[in-house]
């Protein structure tokens, strides 16, 4: 099977499907030629197989781009646009909230939105908390957005084909530290489904519950539980919006225990979502209190040392699992 | 600009329902728990709406705002389910999801009301670019007050606009009141189509009330448009002769002001020139002022007569399928 990164996986998904659909087009800043040049980035020779007119760079405009993704998808066309990075969505905040996710209720459901947006996100490149800040809370707080974070190249590569194909505006979430982990990717065409999590790895006796880069960081800690007898089920939501109630249930029905693990700040985080349904519903089987991983109510700090202390790691999981056993 | 007398009494036709319509729900404002919501109405601003829409084909787009009665009906929209919609009641357009405010119409190529001031003009900008991309014979008009001039949206949309010559022409309607500033109280720059020059388009000063000069002028940009030069900037120079909305006291608009700008109604400034070229009658006119207002009145009969949606059909139409 071919080992890619999650840009390239994300770069042969955008690639299939505009060749699929004409009225697929790509936008965004740099997105044909940029100031990143990198054969692991999404955008990567695009603009060589579909000309410009299919691959529009954009002057530095987030909300002209948003708004050009709103107004395009209602005429019909299937826009991918680009957000570079998670925080500067505030810039195109206006046009994803008030706009794409609302304006086919204002219509009655006359009116469809069928646009992807990706925005590149997290910390890990030292770059300070206006380029680092994962947000994916606040869009999942706006009913509308479908809302998909995935964390291997693979996902990433069948979810966003499906986002495309799909009629919802879809936020589409890269960790760009992913960019740099190749793993497998099936050569064939595939779709994967939104709004269904994913069981990385069995387990009986905790539930994780994860998405995004810290699938990673989930692996790493059940890896090291693993050792001591325990034996984690780390499940990937892969989408938050729908999110995938019945997978969460199920396995935290199955151990009794949970742990949600987030790279984003604590407080509003989704974790408290995640935590609040398996309440609602599996308060009676759960034989621990849960815990939540996340970062700390802090801008993502620049300084290696500060952004390490930042971002969680497997030593706060495996600390947060021996709590609840 | 030699207009055919057909277009004139269309225009004419338009201003008199969406006049014949804003003055009703005016009076209906004046009962308290008739018609929910904001009521923002564009009473002596007709000329604007029905001549932009009179130079548009069928298939061209609006984008439309928060002020958007007059847009749509000029558009073509139907009256009775506009006012339901109004009244938010099962029948309106959106099935009571919109209300006043947010009124979709893509029926007639009206798909998206924004009340975020400047919002419209990315979204028209993004429906003018599948125009272009699709290479249709189309264009988008996007309406706008001068408030909007002032947000971000509006120069980002110009400047993407412009770089890639797209077919969308922007209509400032400029009221003279933003909320409850005057014009000069929220900008120095002497005309809205002054910003033109900086975004490299043509910027036009029109009399927004003299219905004719609006026509010729979006005519003028819709075949630049169509020509690949891309768009335009068409200042509309108007009156808000109603507060915000109905609600608003006006105090701050002078009376004498409102008076005088009365007395540039761009009603009878039509109707007066064709009756003076021998094109229309006083009975004409009559008559069309009495089939406008027996419109509205069914408008209302059926918006009144209508259900209100079930309360479990907020959850519908959040997705589609």
């Amino acid at each position: 099977m071919q080992q890619l990164g999650m840009g390239q996986a994300v770069n042969q998904a955008l690639r299939e499907e505009m060749r699929r659909n004409s009225e697929v087009f790509i936008a965004g800043e740099g997105v044909g030629v940029g100031i990143h040049v990198n054969p692991m980035f999404p955008t990567t020779g695009l603009l060589e197989e579909f000309g410009s007119k299919r691959v529009r760079d954009t002057p530095v405009s987030e909300a002209a781009i948003a708004g050009l993704a709103v107004g395009a998808a209602e005429a019909g066309l299937r826009p991918v646009v680009e957000i570079m990075f998670n925080p500067f969505i505030t810039l195109a905040s206006d046009m994803i909230v008030n706009h794409a996710a609302k304006l086919r209720y204002l219509s009655g459901g006359k009116s469809s939105f069928p646009l992807v947006i990706r925005v590149k996100t997290g910390a890990g490149f030292g770059a300070g908390c206006q380029h680092s800040h994962n947000l994916e809370a606040w869009l999942a707080h706006c009913p509308g957005l479908k809302v998909v974070m995935p964390a291997t190249p693979a996902d990433a590569k069948g979810l966003l084909k499906s986002a495309i194909r799909d009629d919802n505006p879809v936020i589409f979430i890269e960790d760009m530290m992913l960019y740099f982990a190749p793993g497998p990717v099936p050569e064939e065409e595939y779709l994967t489904p939104i709004g269904k999590a994913d069981v990385k790895r069995p387990g009986g006796d905790v539930s994780l519950v994860t998405w995004g880069n810290m699938l990673g960081v989930a692996f790493k800690a059940a890896e090291r539980l693993a050792q001591e007898g325990v034996e984690v089920e780390v499940v990937d939501l892969r989408s938050l919006v729908p999110l995938d109630t019945e997978t969460i249930l199920e396995s935290v029905r199955k151990t009794g225990r949970l742990v949600v693990l987030h790279e984003a700040t604590r407080t509003g985080g989704f974790a408290g979502e995640v935590s609040a349904v398996v309440m609602e519903h599996a308060f009676g089987e759960l034989k621990a209190p849960l815990r939540r991983v996340t970062g700390p109510d802090i801008p993502v700090p620049a300084s290696p040392t500060l952004e390490r202390f930042y971002i969680p790691d497997e030593e706060q999981v495996v600390t947060a699992v021996r709590e609840i056993l | 600009m030699q207009i055919p007398v057909e277009k004139k009494r269309e225009m004419l036709w338009t201003m008199i329902l969406s006049r014949a319509f804003s003055d009703t729900l005016s009076e209906l404002c004046k009962t308290q728990g008739r018609v929910p919501g904001m009521m923002i109405l564009s009473t002596g601003q007709e000329a604007v709406g029905s001549g932009v829409c009179a130079a548009l084909l069928p298939e061209d787009v609006i984008v439309t705002n928060h002020r958007s009665h007059s847009h749509l009906l000029a558009k073509g929209a139907d009256p009775r389910a506009l006012m339901a919609e109004i009244y938010c009641k099962s029948t309106g357009c959106n099935k009571g999801k919109s209300g006043t405010l947010h009124l979709a119409v893509p029926e007639v190529n009206a798909p998206c009301t924004s009340t975020v001031v400047g919002a419209g003009l990315p979204l028209a900008v993004g429906q003018a670019f599948a125009q272009q991309y699709r290479e249709e014979r189309r264009v988008t008009v996007c309406f706008f007050g001068d408030g909007a001039a002032d947000e971000g949206s509006f120069h980002e949309a110009l400047n993407l606009a412009s770089l890639w010559r797209l077919p969308v022409i922007f209509v400032c309607e400029n009221n003279l009141y933003a909320g409850a500033q005057r014009y000069e109280e929220h900008t120095r720059t002497r005309h809205v189509a002054d910003r033109a020059e900086g975004y490299a388009i043509p910027g036009e000063v029109v009399d927004g009330n003299d219905v004719l000069a609006v026509y010729a002028s979006l005519t003028k940009s819709r075949q630049r448009a169509l020509a690949g030069e891309g768009p335009t900037l068409l200042e509309c120079k108007t009156y808000r002769c109603h507060g915000h909305s109905e609600s608003d006291p006006q105090h701050y608009q002078p009376e004498e002001e409102i008076r005088s700008w009365r007395g540039k109604c761009p009603i009878p400034r039509l109707s007066d020139n064709l009756l003076a070229e021998g094109r229309i009658t006083r009975d004409e006119i009559r008559e069309m002022q009495a089939k406008a207002e027996a419109m509205v009145r069914d408008a209302v009969s059926f918006a009144e007569a209508s259900p209100y949606p079930l309360a479990e059909e907020a959850l519908e139409d959040v997705w589609a399928d």
